[in-house]
């Protein structure tokens, strides 16, 4: 464990956070090292799409107290775009749609903000063209999908697919799932997967953020994480997934009675 | 340089034309009366027909009132406070580049319109209009070759007396409104423009307007005439100074297309819109109106207004010709204290004629847009069409988007379509574009094009992409 320390990527502790006011995020830890693949999973009203959503630095999640150190930055510092351009990605769970806007020119003007904050000249059309196709191949996307609006009509596969393809494109080193696979058929859910898998190197991370165990049987975590009340209850092992499919998740319920009335 | 610090210096960043020339300038004393109106005639050596012209405007202009009807507040106009007539010092007639004033020259250049380097703007022929006057006017010899006429006002009232005596005042009579008829009056110079049957203007002209003394207003007027079976594109462009009063710029612009011809005039307005109290800026209010003649002919009408302290102009066609076409495509952007209150007439005359109207309002800052527009189908209009899409963009909370369509149809076989939408930039879609490392300024822009993409697809190339830059510039700022 020692030695992974020094390829540690993302470093939350004691992060409390709220929404409008109500606190989801209750004293959050949670360490992940370059390479790694790690679920976050848990009830409905957990707090798993707040983390997502923390981490990418949207303004009506007010961090309350608590650190967070990206690649030896302090992320809660940097403004979402700063984050986006440190390499963070996150995949939206409801992604929005931007009409007016093709789908080709939003990737690529995103894509010419990361090289310009990393100082490197911008991308040209048919370099842009010939990236964009390879990674489409890789996600199964059609290619008629690059010259509509961002998401506009997307059906809901589409959207999701989009965003991988988005995340393949932008090469992001830490990429945060958001429920990326809810709503998706057994089809969908196996392009995502591949998508990710693909894209798993010693130096990428991915947080992925789930209720259900049937994404973890395409993608293999290397730890998996509980969420509940705000805090992570447990962690483990990629079993530790399989354990709560057989479960569920009454028994923190359960847990949680204990603990408020041992408090 | 952080993100954060990049923004602020974006968002500070002012007008980028509100430089003053100092060019030694000939100018009536403020005021108006027939002796002024005599001696702008005088001073232009024109003919006796123009100076009556010019007397009997002026004379129908004092019985009117100033309009109060459009939804903008200002200030009110002191028409004697006003210089009529302000002209660079021509030392001997201009006939090449050569002998204009260096000064006039970096003024040009400076607005990006290099008249030296003719090879920048290849395939475009500018008139340069500074204050009241033209001052330079490029490609009129190869367009000569050509038969078509393309200089400025006075130039023509000289050499083709008999053309712009025909049409001068037929779309745009004095008694039109109060601004029409101040024009008509005190207007010092413009562009005139004139296609002869069958010919397709191999260029794009141009027509730069710069008001630059202090205390005048500018009162151009622009004519052009496209005779059968002809085709012209036109474009004009807007700047002033940055001064601390509202100054005054009240043109007419008089298109006639005849059988089959095709006009097409763009406009990118960039006038001192004031600062971001409100202080200063132009206004700028205009007439401007084209005639579908003949069967078949078409008028289309192209603006990009970021400019002006208060904007208040209806680009409008008469389809009088059977089957003839008019075309209205508009973007008009307030930030801070900017009020426009523009949009078009359509009057349907002839048999089956079409008019389609694409109005995109985007209001920022407290910024108040309004869009007017009338369709106007008269009785013997049997079979006419038109189409009305108007959207409003709305960037924060403290702006306004107004829109008023009038629509009067007497013939039963018309068909007449409007549509409008409201949108606001939401939290959701800037976010989704700072996750992906857009900033939020750079969002915005690119957003707002892509609200604008129908209107800049009708403005020749070049000046498309001078279109994006203007609107991310006046965005700046908005946000934040």
């Amino acid at each position: 464990m020692s030695g992974k320390k020094e390829k540690q990527m993302l470093e939350i502790k004691g992060l409390h956070a709220s929404v409008e006011g109500t606190e989801i995020l209750k004293g959050l830890d949670l360490e992940v090292g370059a390479g790694e693949v790690h679920a976050i999973m848990g009830p409905n009203g957990s707090g798993k799409s707040t983390l997502a959503n923390v981490l990418a630095g949207r303004e009506e999640y007010q961090v309350d107290s608590g650190t967070v150190k990206y690649n030896g930055l302090d992320l809660l510092e940097l403004a979402a775009d700063e984050r986006a351009c440190e390499g963070i990605f996150m995949a939206f769970q409801y992604p929005v749609s931007i009409p007016g806007i093709s789908n080709a020119y939003f990737l690529r003007t995103a894509l010419n903000a990361l090289r310009r904050y990393r100082d490197e000249s911008e991308i040209d059309a048919v370099d842009f063209l010939e990236l964009v196709r390879s990674r489409m191949e890789l996600v199964g996307m059609d290619q008629k999908l690059l010259q509509r609006a961002v998401n506009d009509g997307f059906s809901g596969g589409e959207k999701k697919r989009n965003e991988i393809l988005q995340m393949a494109v932008l090469d992001p080193k830490l990429s945060i799932l958001d429920e990326t696979d809810s709503g998706l058929d057994i089809d969908a859910l196996r392009v995502v997967a591949a998508g990710v898998n693909a894209l798993r190197t010693e130096d990428r991370s991915f947080i992925i953020v789930t209720h259900y165990q049937r994404l973890l049987d395409h993608i293999v975590p290397d730890r998996v994480h509980v969420l509940s009340g705000g805090r992570i209850v447990r962690s483990g092992g990629k079993d530790l997934a399989l354990e709560l499919e057989k479960e569920g998740y009454s028994w923190l319920e359960a847990d949680d009675a204990k603990a408020g009335s041992g408090a | 340089m952080s993100e954060k610090d990049e923004l602020r210096e974006l968002a500070d960043r002012e007008y980028e034309y509100g430089f003053v020339t100092d060019v030694e300038s000939d100018a009536l004393p403020p005021g108006l009366d027939e002796t002024t109106i005599k001696e702008i005639s005088r001073l232009k050596c024109e003919p006796e027909w123009l100076l009556e012209f010019r007397l009997k405007a002026y004379r129908h202009w004092i019985t009117m009132t100033d309009p109060s009807w459009a939804k903008v507040k200002r200030n009110t106009i002191d028409y004697q406070q006003i210089i009529y007539y302000s002209a660079p010092k021509a030392k001997k007639s201009i006939d090449s580049l050569d002998e204009v004033d260096p000064e006039l020259l970096e003024t040009f250049e400076k607005l990006g319109i290099s008249l030296d380097e003719q090879k920048r703007l290849s395939g475009v022929a500018v008139d340069a209009v500074f204050d009241s006057v033209s001052v330079v006017t490029t490609f009129s010899d190869k367009l000569a070759d050509l038969g078509i006429i393309f200089g400025s006002f006075s130039d023509a009232v000289n050499k083709h007396p008999e053309l712009v005596r025909k049409y001068l005042g037929s779309v745009v009579p004095y008694t039109d409104n109060f601004f029409a008829a101040l024009n008509a009056a005190v207007f010092s110079d413009g562009s005139f423009c004139y296609i002869p049957a069958g010919v397709k203007c191999p260029m794009e002209l141009s027509t730069y307007f710069r008001i630059n003394a202090a205390g005048t207003g500018q009162f151009e007027r622009t004519l052009i005439v496209a005779e059968e079976r002809s085709t012209v594109s036109y474009l004009e462009g807007c700047t002033a100074p940055m001064r601390d009063e509202n100054q005054l710029h009240a043109a007419v612009v008089e298109l006639v297309a005849l059988e089959e011809a095709t006009i097409k005039y763009s406009t990118i307005q960039n006038w001192y819109p004031g600062d971001s109290e409100g202080v200063g800026g132009i206004y700028n209010f205009v007439t401007k109106r084209g005639m579908c003649k003949g069967d078949r002919s078409k008028i289309s009408w192209t603006q990009v207004e970021t400019g002006s302290a208060v904007t208040w102009k209806y680009p409008s066609c008469v389809l009088l010709g059977d089957e003839s076409v008019g075309e209205f495509y508009s973007v008009a952007l307030t930030n801070n204290m900017q009020q426009a209150d523009t949009g078009t007439k359509m009057v349907h005359i002839g048999k089956r004629t079409t008019s389609t109207i694409i109005s995109k309002g985007i209001s920022a800052g407290r910024g108040q847009n309004t869009y007017r527009g009338l369709v106007d189908v008269k009785k013997g209009a049997e079979g006419a069409r038109n189409f009305s899409q108007c959207d409003s963009m709305l960037l924060g909370d403290r702006c306004g988007a107004h829109t008023f369509p009038y629509i009067e149809v007497r013939n039963p076989t018309a068909k007449v379509e409007h549509e409008a939408t409201t949108s606001k930039i939401g939290e959701d879609q800037i976010f989704y574009c700072n996750q992906r490392g857009i900033s939020t300024e750079d969002a915005i822009s690119m957003i707002v094009n892509g609200f604008c993409k129908e209107v800049f697809s009708e403005l020749p190339m070049e000046f498309a992409v001078e279109a994006q830059k203007l609107l991310a510039v006046s965005l700046e700022g908005s946000v934040g």
